[in-house]
């Protein structure tokens, strides 16, 4: 069964590298919208690895993210995450959209990321508890009773075990990105996604979200950033990269690419966000 | 006048179910016709786009009487001998059609004004798109539609009258009967009319209590 899968993609096993952690994205590229949105890049993410990703906006660093978990399916380029790679099908030449060649392999990587995004996307008809335990119910079949022991841990683990009961609408802004932190974490996944989680947020709730992160990057977890929160990064990540025009343009550890960036744009980039 | 009462009372039976039967076809009908208006596939959104523009821009008194004719000249042919087919089937049918391809535009409506985080938040935990289905987007789904739906309910249990033109004994063609009979129009219409607003008014109470259990908690 592996065997016939393995030959009907004949890159899969070829020369390729052995079961290694992390996620690596090779030669992405995409196009949306008439733009060359990601134009070949490269990106590695290993285990235990906090990276933040900035960039202005339009620079795809966004999209890159969304491309690691496939919710955004690359045009061209290879993606391995935790050593397997992603059965993809490149988009054509005449415009044939890419697409997703095993979809159940991708239920699996999805369901071992943990993705929190900009707009939260928390349930409205699901209370704070629903929506943390609907995905282990659903997709890794724990019963009921154990799974509310699981969403109650991690709703405690963000800081709101009273809310357990209440609506996202009963919520602010930023209690509800940490019911969905809370969500990301109860999966138990090996890699945690950030997609500018505090962006639609109010400046004074931005505090609490940052918090929740630095605790779980205090934990040794994988995690991959998408932030416009420089000071944040410099603090939490331990590399971080600039992306511009669909490439990442620069990356270092924090210390060397906040004081001393070589690129002329990102040393702008870094001036215009002090 | 008496005899009336027990006609008129079998003549509400018939009305119940055939709105019942139609409206529980025409929504499961409009559920995946909705389904397929939203596909990928673009020759099956293309071809229930096709059915849903027509059904709709035709008036449902005709399609009765095509579905009952045309019904009629099909399994004739098919049997080789003149086949009458039965007046509440053919009602069913037509209503069904008819029903399908409006609740298909609401339901429709309803799905794609879902915001596609809600979606995605889904898909990144690994879900499966029939659980996705089930558990973001029909409840929420339902209750978006529901006052839509509610109105078409109406128009369904009205468009019912329609069907005794082909022959069908409900609440409309006994008001008829008894109205040429016993040459009392005015009471035998206003009787309908009464019968016919007990009915919608009872849909919309159940209407108005669903809206209710399915409301966003904290709204």
């Amino acid at each position: 069964m592996r065997a016939a899968k393995a030959l009907s993609y004949p890159a899969f096993g070829v020369g390729e590298p052995a079961a290694e952690p992390g996620i690596r994205a090779e030669r992405i590229e995409k196009r949306l919208g008439g733009n060359d949105v990601l134009r070949g890049v490269e990106l590695i993410v290993r285990p235990g690895e906090i990276l933040s990703i900035l960039g202005s906006s339009g620079s795809g660093k966004s999209t890159l993210l969304r491309c690691l978990n496939l919710l955004t399916i690359p045009d061209r380029g290879d993606i391995w995450v935790h050593g397997e790679k992603l059965a993809i099908r490149a988009a054509s030449q005449h415009g044939g959209p890419a697409g997703i060649l095993d979809h159940r392999q991708v239920r699996r990587v999805r369901a071992s990321m943990g993705m929190v995004f900009q707009n939260f996307n928390l349930w409205p008809h699901k209370t704070a508890l629903e929506n943390v335990t609907e995905g282990p119910v659903l997709v890794k079949g724990i019963r009921r009773g154990a799974a509310a022991e699981l969403g109650r841990h991690y709703l405690a683990k963000v800081g709101l075990s009273d809310k357990a009961d209440a609506y996202p609408r009963h919520l602010s802004g930023g209690q509800q990105q940490r019911v969905a932190i809370a969500r990301a974490l109860a999966m138990e996944p090996q890699v945690l996604l950030f997609d500018e989680p505090t962006s639609a947020l109010d400046p004074e709730l931005v505090g609490e979200v940052l918090r929740v992160m630095a605790a779980l990057a205090g934990e040794g977890r994988t995690m991959v950033i998408v932030t416009h929160e420089l000071a944040f990064a410099r603090e939490v990540s331990t590399r971080a990269a600039f992306m511009h025009g669909g490439l990442i343009e620069e990356e270092s550890p924090p210390q060397e690419f906040f004081s001393s960036p070589v690129s002329g744009r990102l040393r702008g980039f870094l001036a215009s966000h002090r | 006048m008496d005899g009336f009462v027990v006609q008129f009372v079998n003549g509400l039976k018939t009305t119940v179910l055939l709105a019942l039967v139609s409206g529980a076809l025409g929504m499961a009908l409009g559920l995946l016709a909705a389904a397929g208006r939203l596909s990928r596939w673009r020759a099956v959104s293309a071809a229930v786009g096709f059915y849903t523009t027509i059904i709709r821009g035709v008036p449902e008194l005709i399609i009765i009487l095509l579905i009952y004719f045309g019904g009629t000249v099909a399994i004739s042919a098919f049997f080789g001998r003149y086949v009458e087919v039965n007046a509440f089937l053919a009602g069913v049918v037509s209503l069904t059609v008819v029903f399908g391809a409006y609740t298909a535009e609401i339901f429709r409506g309803a799905v794609l004004s879902i915001p596609a985080g809600q979606i995605e938040a889904a898909r990144s935990l690994g879900l499966h798109p029939w659980q996705t289905w089930l558990l973001v987007i029909l409840p929420q789904m339902l209750r978006i539609a529901l006052p839509a739906l509610a109105n078409q309910w109406i128009s369904l249990v009205k468009e019912t009258s329609l069907i005794s033109i082909v022959g069908l004994t409900d609440i409309m063609r006994v008001a008829a009967i008894g109205a040429g009979s016993l040459r009392a129009p005015l009471t035998f219409y206003l009787a309908a009319s009464a019968l016919y607003l007990a009915l919608t008014s009872l849909a919309l109470v159940i209407f108005n209590l669903l809206e209710r259990r399915f409301a966003v908690p904290g709204r």
